[in-house]
């Protein structure tokens, strides 16, 4: 495992997803429509080295949860590249699993707890009799903080964050190298998100797994990440080392993101707001997408689409960012 | 023992709001379930008190109790709720409906549910404010334009022609909270109203709540389960724990000084943005289903501190510091130092 530390583990390359959202062929053709395109994610780079976990930050909207799914291949990027290096999969690729926001509709309810973690087990035939199949059950049960004897109930027996342990426990059935973590807290309770947190941490450290988090929780994705990516509008704006970008934000984004989240520290204090609500994806303003927003905002930034460079040790994406 | 006033009769001191040993129940098949036992908190004017706690604290449904909107079989089943000094738990439902609106407004936490998707935001204002003021129509529109512009939505004229899916989920909250606000209410209850937004929203209803609180004097109930969310807005906060206030303080103290090991699990279990840790506090196991509550105080088998008596007694809230909390450990004065 040492040797293979510095060795990306997911490599994306000027990766774009975009979605057709044309009004339909009639409209185009009588009325004279535009087609449209909502360019959910464009030109994203960025590597994740193994073992280390990357998180992605941003508002609703701004393509995380594209991202997250051109991953695990639910969508086809339109542009680009994703690549894995080799893994220590059966057939030589890094197998991938995906953690989903919601423990209460990502389980089936008619299938007892034992059943659905056994799914991805017998599908891959990783196991080659179901005695095994039955003590790998109960093996990943004790592994996320459960147990055993749970493998006869149902889904509705179980809390919030039981079930989001379960989930945990289908992704590692899969053996996977790599996860990816959608949002995988804010479905919980504060008490619970730390148990959660708590036991992704334990589970990276004890089989060297690779993250990709996906979270708008600040504080959360401080918690376990070792480098953080702040996506607005379907670009990455600024890149950097957790405690770079939470300590010399570069970015007016994220500043002001940083700005906006409650503080325990500081209470009954008055946050920044934003004047401007999060522009449409379908029609982004010229220039930097952020410009409407933004404090700094010059002509440039109304004309020009600024390029990522390094600042610091942050890449960001900003015509006043200077390094 | 002073006389039930008169439904006009408002007098001008004491809390807007006084609960006192709130009891709701669920009868069930199984016999009944007790979500709330003896909820006792009062709302001052001007004050935002704010209710943090896990989802099945209660705490929603202390919320719907003092709404009204108590979803059926639950019932208040012990206790009293009073808005200025006036009785209203045991209300008629035609009584309470005349209440609701005038005096109690109440903001939820889905902006898109809690507006009608068919009618225009000027309509759905219009017909709420004529509900409960005297006004015509044209004068209800003047009135629904200067609240458009109090809750911060610009070009009220024109805003008031939209339907709800032509605003941003910021801007219907804001639409809400304008109809919540129409009849001019004492009390609003704002049960989870950040919760569905952004962070960069949230920023804006919350100092939007704590604006309409200063300049109009109405005592907001602020239903939340993110502790950040009451850090920044409440000027109290009671912690709920299995249908019980454990703690209720000024918000400072509770954050800074948490004495309850609840309270102190759970701030101490919310990830902070300054430093990181490596590992978080975290309380193990759940919250206790209503069906099979531990004796004694509700929080014992989760609680470190946890010894016979709490096993077997229920602790009292009891003044603790700056305010009250439902501790042996505390109760006994050997308060332990945060962990």
């Amino acid at each position: 495992m040492t040797n293979a530390h510095a060795k990306p583990t997911l490599r994306v390359d000027d990766v774009a997803c975009f979605f057709d959202v044309s009004p339909s062929w009639f409209d185009r053709t009588v009325m004279r429509k535009p087609q449209r395109t909502l360019k959910a994610v464009d030109g994203l780079s960025f590597v994740i080295p193994r073992g280390t976990t990357f998180s992605i930050v941003g508002e609703s909207g701004c393509g995380k949860s594209t991202l997250a799914r051109m991953v695990v291949g639910l969508y086809q990027p339109t542009r680009g590249t994703l690549s894995f290096a080799d893994g220590s999969g059966r057939d030589g690729f890094v197998r991938t699993q995906m953690i989903f926001q919601d423990p209460f509709a990502s389980l089936n309810p008619r299938w007892r707890v034992g059943a659905i973690i056994a799914e991805p087990i017998k599908q891959m035939a990783l196991r080659p009799s179901g005695v095994e199949t039955q003590a790998r059950v109960r093996q990943l049960l004790e592994t996320v903080g459960l147990s055993g004897q749970d493998s006869n109930r149902y889904p509705h027996e179980f809390s919030g964050g039981q079930r989001q342990r379960i989930s945990i426990a289908r992704a590692l059935a899969a053996e996977p190298e790599f996860l990816v973590c959608d949002e995988p807290t804010s479905a919980l309770d504060v008490s619970v998100q730390a148990q959660i947190l708590n036991l992704l941490k334990d589970l990276q450290r004890e089989l060297g797994l690779t993250y990709l988090f996906i979270s708008h929780n600040l504080a959360a994705v401080r918690h376990v990440s070792d480098r953080v990516a702040v996506m607005y509008l379907g670009r990455i704006v600024e890149e950097a080392a957790t405690d770079e970008i939470f300590e010399r934000p570069q970015h007016p984004y994220t500043r002001f993101l940083l700005d906006t989240v409650p503080n325990l520290d500081r209470p009954n204090r008055d946050r920044m707001q934003a004047t401007v609500d999060l522009p449409s994806p379908i029609d982004p303003p010229p220039g930097c997408a952020y410009n409407p927003r933004c404090p700094l905002a010059t002509d440039i930034c109304r004309t020009a689409a600024p390029e990522s460079h390094p600042v610091g040790g942050s890449l960001v994406r900003c015509h006043h960012a200077i390094a | 023992m002073r006389a039930a006033p008169l439904p006009n009769d408002r007098p001008d001191t004491g809390p807007v709001l006084d609960i006192r040993d709130l009891v709701v129940e669920f009868p069930t098949r199984r016999g009944v379930l007790t979500a709330i036992r003896g909820v006792s908190v009062t709302v001052e004017r001007g004050e935002i008190l704010g209710i943090v706690g896990e989802s099945g604290a209660g705490k929603s449904l202390t919320g719907a109790a003092v709404i009204g909107l108590l979803e059926p079989p639950g019932r208040i089943a012990g206790g009293e709720i009073r808005i200025r000094g006036r009785r209203i738990d045991n209300l008629p439902k035609r009584d309470m409906m005349a209440l609701r609106g005038s005096t109690i407004g109440a903001i939820f936490q889905d902006p898109l549910t809690s507006l009608n998707p068919l009618l225009t935001v000027g309509d759905q204002l219009i017909e709420t404010i004529r509900c409960h003021l005297p006004l015509s129509r044209a004068e209800a529109a003047m009135r629904a334009i200067d609240l458009l512009n109090e809750v911060g939505i610009p070009s009220a004229e024109l805003r008031l022609q939209q339907y709800p899916h032509q605003f941003s989920g910021g801007m219907r909250q804001r639409v809400v909270i304008a109809l919540a606000l129409a009849g001019e209410p004492d009390l609003v209850v704002a049960d989870e109203p950040t919760t569905a937004l952004d962070v960069s929203i949230q920023a804006q209803i919350t100092a939007l709540l704590k604006r309409i609180c200063r300049d109009r004097g109405t005592a907001v109930m602020l239903v939340t389960h993110d502790m950040g969310v009451i850090a920044e807005t409440a000027d109290r906060v009671a912690v709920m724990y299995a249908g019980r206030i454990v703690e209720i303080g000024p918000v400072d103290d509770i954050i800074r000084r948490p004495q309850h090991p609840y309270t102190r699990g759970l701030i101490g279990s919310i990830p902070s943005l300054v430093t990181s840790h490596e590992r978080l506090v975290q309380i193990d196991g759940a919250m206790p289903r209503l069906n099979s509550m531990p004796a004694g105080c509700a929080f014992h088998p989760r609680c470190v501190l946890a010894d016979t008596r709490c096993r077997s007694t229920l602790p009292p809230l009891l003044t603790n510091g700056s305010g009250l909390a439902a501790c042996w450990n505390l109760a006994a004065g050997n308060a332990v130092e945060a962990a």
